[in-house]
C-alpha cells in the first residue's frame, strides 16, 4: 500500500496565466508530491474557464462586444519517476476559445508542449514533521503555429518559456503547507503584423515579451486516497504595458493575476491505478487580465515499470 | 541516480543560461536606416509645381548673412563647441535624423495616428461621446485618428512639407550658401556631404511644417512634437550640416507654408464630417426608401456611423464634383441572388479559417490602435524609398503624391459608402464571425481596397520596377477583407478599381509637376 500513496503524484500544469486565464490547478509541477521510481502516470484533464469582466490596465470593466469569453482545453499529461526524488513530466493541451457576444471569431488549436523536471534534493523527517525542498525546471514551447495576436481569443501567447522554481513543503501528520516561487524567462514572439504600437510605434513583427514571476502557497490534507488543498497563486509580469482606454489587449501587456482555488484528487481504493482530479480557481485581483473562474476535472491511470524499489 | 539528477540539473542550467543571455532587444526595420545621401540633389526643384503655393516666393526668405561675417563665424563656433565633446545620446540623434527628415516625420505621424486610433468608450446611457478639438486631453482624447482622419493627416503633413521644400529649394539655389563643413574645413560633417546649398535648412523646413500642421491635427501631444522638432534641429547643428541661421530660416519658412495648409484644413469640411442624429437617421430612411436594407452598427451599444460626411471633404487632386463622378454604380441588391452568393462566399471562408488566411487578415487589418491602411502604405512606400536615395524634396513630393491619393481615395470611398449605406456580411448572416473587428461604417466599397488601389497605382508610377509587387499587395489587402469576414467580393473588387482611378489623378499630377 505504501507505493499507492505516492501514485499519480505530480502531474503538471502547462498553461501559464495570460489574458484568458488558463492556469490549471491539478496535481502539478506546482505541488510537492512525487512519483516513485519507475512509476508512470498519465491521463487527461479538462478545463473550462470564463470571464465577463476584465481589467483594462487597472480599470475593471465589462465589454458588450465580447460578452463572456470562455476557453476550454483538454490536456494530456504524463509523469514518470526516474527516481523517487526525480520526476519528469510533460503535458500538451488542445484549446478552444469563444466570445458569447460581438462578432469576433473564436480560435482553437494545439497550444504549448511543456516538460518539467522536478528534483527533491532535501528531505528531513523528525517524528511527525517532514520537510522537503525541491528544485524544478521546465520549458514550454508552442507546438503549433497558433495566433498569439488576437487577444482575448488567442489560445496562447506563443512564447517559449523557461521556468525555474524553488519549492518547500512541510508536512505534519496529514496536514501540509507548500510554498513556491518561480521565475519565468519568456522568449520574444513574432506576430502576423509588420508593426504595432505598445508605448511607441514598433516597425517590426517581433514583440519583446517581458519575463514573469509566479508565487504559490498551498495547504491542505494529504491522505492515502484523498488529497485536498486550497491555494493562492500570484502571477506577475515583470514589465509590459497597460491596455489603453478601450483598446485591444496585446501579448506583451503587463498581465498580473492573483487567484484562489482548491484542488482535489481521489484514488480508488479498489483500483489504485486509477485516480480522479477536480479543481477550480477564481481570479480575485488582476491587471490586463480577465477575471476568470476556472473549473477542471480529469482522470489518470498509472503503470509500473521494472522492479519497484524495496520499501523501507 | 544522483548522478543523473546532477546531469539533468547541469544541462538545465546550461540551457537556461543560454536562454537568459539571448538578446531580447527588438530592432525596428528603419531604426538603422543609412544616412541619406541623395543620388541627385534636384537643384532645380524650386521650379516644381507646388500643391497650394501660388509661387515658391509666396513666403519670402531674407538673404542669409555672408559666411565671412562675425555672426556667421559665431554660428560655426556653436557647431564646433557641440562637436568637441559628443555624448553617445548626441551621436544617436544625429544617426537617427540623418536617415531623412521626411522619413522620420512620417514615422512620427504614424506613431501619433496609432496612439490616437481608439474608438471612444460609450457613455452610461449608451450614447457615445465625441472628441473635442478644443479640449483634446479630456476623454475621449482628440482626435479619434480613424482611417479617414489619418488619411487626411498624412496628406496635409506631406503636402505642406512638399510645398515648403519647393520654396526652400528655390531659395537654396538663389542664395547658394554652402554647408558649414564646406565653408570651414575644421567643421566635421557627421552626415554625408552634399553640394546642396544649406540655406534655408531643408530639415528645419520639414520639421517646421510638421510642427505647425500637427498643432491642428494632434493638439494633445504638443510637448512630444515640439521635443522631436528641437531634437531634429539640434541634430543638424551637431552634425555640422547647418548653422543656426539655416535652421531658423528653414523653420520659419516651413511654418509659414504650413499655415496656408492649416487654413485650408480648417475650411475643408472635415470638421463637420461626424454629422448629427438627423443626418444619421436620414441615411437610414433614404436607404429604406430606395427599397434596400440599411446598414446598422454591429457595435454594442450601437455606435453612430464613422464620419458619414467625410465624402464631402475637399479633395487635393480633383474637385468635389469629380469626387462624386468617381463614385461607382450600386452594390448588388441585398435581396439579389448575387448578394446571397457573395454572403455565402464570406461565410465559407470564415467557417474554417486556415492559418495562412488568418495571417493575411491580420497583416492587413490595420484596425484599432494601428496607423491605419494609409499608414501601412506609407510604411511600404518609405521602406521602398530608402534605398532609392531621394533628395528630401523628392521624398516629400513622392509622399505627398501618395498621401493625397490616399486622402482622396478616402473621400471617394466614404462618399460611396454613405450614398449606398449597405450592410456588412454579419448583418445579413449573423453566423459570420470575423477575424478582425468590423469597422463601424457601411460595407460598399471596401476602404482597404480603395486605399490599396490608389496607393499601388501611384507607387507603381514612382517605382516602376515594384509595380507587380504593389499590385499583388493591393490585391492581397483587398482579399484579406473577404477572408476576415467583413466584406463581400463586390466591395473589394469595385473598391480596388475606384482606388486605381483615384491613383491615376496622382499619376497625372506626377507627370506634370516638373519633377519628372
Amino acid at each position: 500500500m505504501k507505493k499507492n500513496k505516492s501514485l499519480y503524484r505530480g502531474l503538471l500544469q502547462g498553461m501559464v496565466a495570460f489574458f484568458i486565464t488558463l492556469t490549471a490547478s491539478a496535481q502539478t509541477d506546482m505541488d510537492a508530491i512525487m512519483m516513485n521510481r519507475n512509476q508512470f502516470c498519465n491521463g487527461f484533464l479538462y478545463n473550462y474557464s470564463s470571464w465577463d469582466h476584465y481589467w483594462e490596465g487597472t480599470l475593471k470593466r465589462n465589454n458588450e462586444n465580447l460578452g463572456t469569453v470562455s476557453s476550454q482545453s483538454v490536456m494530456y499529461m504524463a509523469n514518470y519517476g526516474i527516481t523517487d526524488d526525480l520526476n519528469i513530466m510533460a503535458g500538451i493541451p488542445y484549446v478552444w476559445t469563444k466570445a458569447s457576444a460581438g462578432t469576433l471569431h473564436g480560435l482553437n488549436g494545439i497550444q504549448d508542449l511543456s516538460v518539467f523536471a522536478k528534483w527533491r534534493f532535501l528531505k528531513k523527517n523528525t517524528g511527525k514533521h517532514r520537510l522537503s525542498v525541491f528544485g524544478i525546471a521546465g520549458i514550454s514551447t508552442p507546438s503549433s503555429d497558433y495566433v498569439a495576436d488576437f487577444l482575448p481569443l488567442s489560445i496562447g501567447l506563443h512564447s517559449t518559456n523557461l521556468m525555474v522554481r524553488g519549492m518547500a513543503d512541510y508536512q505534519y501528520k496529514r496536514f501540509t503547507v507548500t510554498g513556491s516561487a518561480t521565475y519565468v524567462v519568456r522568449s520574444n514572439i513574432t506576430i502576423d503584423r509588420s508593426s504595432y504600437y505598445d508605448t511607441e510605434l514598433r516597425l517590426t513583427n517581433e514583440v519583446n515579451m517581458p519575463n514573469a514571476a509566479q508565487y504559490q502557497l498551498r495547504t491542505g490534507y494529504r491522505g492515502r486516497y484523498l488529497l485536498a488543498e486550497a491555494h493562492i497563486t500570484n502571477w506577475t509580469t515583470l514589465g509590459g504595458f497597460d491596455i489603453t482606454r478601450n483598446n485591444m489587449p496585446f501579448p506583451s501587456n503587463r498581465m498580473n493575476a492573483t487567484q484562489v482555488g482548491a484542488s482535489f484528487k481521489y484514488t480508488l481504493k479498489s483500483h489504485t491505478n486509477l485516480s480522479f482530479l477536480a479543481g477550480g480557481q477564481y481570479t480575485i485581483a488582476g491587471r490586463n487580465m480577465g477575471q476568470s473562474l476556472a473549473l477542471n476535472g480529469g482522470a489518470f491511470y498509472a503503470f509500473y515499470f521494472g522492479k519497484q524499489k524495496p520499501k523501507k | 541516480m544522483r548522478k543523473l539528477s546532477f546531469l539533468i540539473l547541469i544541462s538545465g542550467l546550461a540551457f537556461g543560461t543560454t536562454f537568459l543571455s539571448c538578446n531580447k532587444d527588438i530592432e525596428g526595420r528603419t531604426e538603422n536606416a543609412p544616412a541619406l545621401a541623395p543620388a541627385n540633389i534636384d537643384l532645380n526643384a524650386g521650379q516644381w509645381v507646388p500643391v497650394l503655393l501660388t509661387s515658391p516666393t509666396e513666403f519670402p526668405v531674407a538673404a542669409p548673412i555672408a559666411t565671412n561675417t562675425p555672426e556667421y563665424i559665431a554660428q560655426v563656433n556653436e557647431i564646433k563647441s557641440w562637436q568637441k565633446d559628443l555624448t553617445s545620446q548626441e551621436k544617436a540623434i544625429v544617426k537617427y535624423w540623418s536617415a531623412g527628415a521626411v522619413l522620420r516625420w512620417n514615422e512620427i505621424l504614424r506613431e501619433l495616428v496609432a496612439k490616437y486610433n481608439l474608438p471612444p468608450y460609450q457613455n452610461a446611457d449608451g450614447t457615445y461621446p465625441f472628441p473635442n478639438p478644443s479640449n483634446p486631453l479630456a476623454y475621449p482624447q482628440f482626435p479619434f485618428a480613424n482611417p479617414p482622419y489619418a488619411a487626411r493627416a498624412y496628406a496635409y503633413v506631406s503636402a505642406a512639407q512638399y510645398d515648403a521644400l519647393v520654396a526652400a529649394w528655390h531659395y537654396k539655389k538663389l542664395y547658394n550658401r554652402l554647408a558649414p563643413y564646406k565653408v570651414d574645413n575644421t567643421v566635421n560633417a557627421l552626415v554625408p556631404q552634399t553640394d546642396l546649398p544649406s540655406y534655408p535648412s531643408e530639415d528645419a523646413v520639414v520639421a517646421g511644417a510638421a510642427v505647425e500642421m500637427l498643432k491642428l491635427l494632434f493638439p494633445g501631444d504638443q510637448d512630444f512634437i515640439q521635443q522631436k522638432a528641437e531634437e531634429h534641429m539640434r541634430a543638424r547643428l551637431i552634425a555640422g550640416a547647418n548653422v543656426r541661421s539655416d535652421i531658423d530660416a528653414g523653420e520659419s519658412l516651413g511654418k509659414a507654408v504650413a499655415q496656408k495648409f492649416v487654413t485650408r484644413a480648417r475650411g475643408d469640411r472635415a470638421g463637420a464630417a461626424a454629422g448629427n442624429q438627423a443626418i444619421w437617421d436620414k441615411l437610414e430612411t433614404d436607404c429604406i426608401a430606395r427599397g434596400e436594407t440599411p446598414w446598422y452598427s454591429l457595435d454594442s451599444p450601437k455606435r453612430p456611423p464613422m464620419l458619414p460626411l467625410f465624402g464631402k471633404v475637399k479633395p487635393f487632386l480633383f474637385d468635389s464634383l469629380t469626387a462624386i463622378s468617381l463614385r461607382p454604380g450600386p452594390p448588388p441588391s441585398v435581396n439579389s441572388q448575387q448578394m446571397r452568393d457573395e454572403t455565402e462566399e464570406v461565410y465559407q471562408f470564415i467557417k474554417n479559417p486556415t492559418r495562412e488566411r488568418i495571417a493575411i487578415v491580420h497583416f492587413w487589418a490595420d484596425g484599432v490602435g494601428t496607423y491605419t491602411p494609409p499608414g501601412h502604405w506609407d510604411a511600404i512606400a518609405a521602406e521602398d524609398f530608402i534605398p532609392q536615395r531621394f533628395s528630401e524634396v523628392r521624398w516629400a513630393r513622392n509622399m505627398a503624391l501618395l498621401n493625397m491619393a490616399l486622402m482622396d481615395a478616402a473621400i471617394v470611398c466614404w462618399e460611396t459608402k454613405y450614398y449606398y449605406f449597405n450592410p456588412r456580411p454579419t448583418q445579413l448572416k449573423p453566423e459570420i464571425k470575423t477575424l478582425t473587428g468590423i469597422p463601424n461604417f457601411p460595407a460598399y466599397i471596401s476602404g482597404h481596397s480603395t486605399f490599396s488601389g490608389a496607393a499601388a497605382t501611384i507607387l507603381s508610377h514612382l517605382t516602376p520596377n515594384r509595380a507587380s509587387a504593389y499590385d499583388a499587395m493591393a490585391k492581397e489587402a483587398s482579399l484579406s477583407r473577404i477572408y476576415g469576414g467583413i466584406h463581400y467580393r463586390s466591395d473589394c473588387e469595385v473598391g480596388l478599381e475606384v482606388g486605381n482611378n483615384v491613383g491615376q489623378f496622382a499619376v497625372q499630377r506626377a507627370m506634370t509637376d516638373g519633377a519628372g
